[in-house]
């Protein structure tokens, strides 16, 4: 892959333990994020409830792997894409979901946000302006 | 064209793999090349030898072996997905001590690597699968 950079999204559609296509989804963006591609992540649907704040496992005996999101930023991922609204259709806000941040590097390591609020229509341009879609 | 194909789910329960692999047929019988088909999720189990569908249905993991065979196509299984379900080749029995191996011929266990690099040295990559 000799210098070829691709713009890659991975869409994220499913809740976070009913299937484990999120958690599947979310080893394939820590792998690939070894390949300095051009990185970005959607949330929609009800994907949008992977990143709620306050997972509590325990009842159910899986593996809660939310803590994992929250190091998406020290794998240079800082382009995260949440759908306006699936989170009104769900009665979500932002304040809902993990504070997403990534580290500038060049402004002397200043916190910025990863995550951005999109409209269905915004996202949509977004999705269409990539050039490899993972959906997951 | 160039392709990579994802397959995300197992055989016979769901329709993706029997359409991932028309789809791959009808490729290469137009003249398209494959870089690689990758299993992923429970489509890893589309690459155990072990299935015995009754006589008078088709036989999806041998499907796959002959037409790797026939068109030499790079059968990838993702490790970490292969781990959970229990499929195994001889590399991954004894890195964990297993008793036994189940992969079909035609079909290798690699990271998911190789499907990021499929996608990216590809034209298109063709997603089966919810």
């Amino acid at each position: 892959m000799a210098g070829e950079i691709k713009k890659l999204m991975y869409v994220n559609r499913r809740a976070p333990y009913g299937t484990i296509y999120a958690w599947e989804s979310l080893e394939v963006v820590l792998i690939g994020a070894a390949f300095d591609q051009d990185v970005s992540l959607a949330f929609m649907d009800d994907g949008v409830y992977q990143l709620m704040k306050g997972q509590d496992t325990e009842a159910s005996g899986m593996k809660n792997f939310s803590a994992t999101y929250g190091a998406l930023g020290d794998y240079e991922i800082t382009k995260i894409f949440i759908e306006k609204e699936s989170l009104d259709e769900r009665g979500l806000t932002l304040e809902d979901l993990q504070h997403l941040v990534w580290e500038d590097e060049d402004d002397d390591w200043a916190e910025r946000d990863s995550i951005q609020l999109v409209s269905r229509t915004e996202l949509a341009d977004v999705m269409s302006g990539q050039d490899i879609m993972f959906n997951f | 064209m160039k392709l990579t194909i994802q397959v995300n789910e197992g055989p016979y329960q769901h329709q993706a793999s029997d359409s991932a692999y028309n789809f791959a047929k009808a490729a290469l019988d137009k003249g398209h090349e494959i870089f690689r088909i990758f299993f992923y999720h429970d489509g890893v189990n589309n690459g155990t030898r072990l299935t015995t569908p009754p006589q008078d249905d088709r036989n999806v993991v041998n499907r796959w072996s002959e037409l790797s065979k026939e068109h030499d196509l790079d059968l990838v299984i993702c490790v970490a997905a292969a781990q959970r379900r229990g499929i195994v080749d001889d590399g991954e029995a004894e890195r964990n001590g297993k008793d036994a191996t189940n992969i079909a011929d035609g079909f290798r266990i690699s990271g998911l690597g190789q499907l990021i690099e499929g996608a990216v040295e590809s034209d298109r990559l063709v997603v089966f699968g919810d």
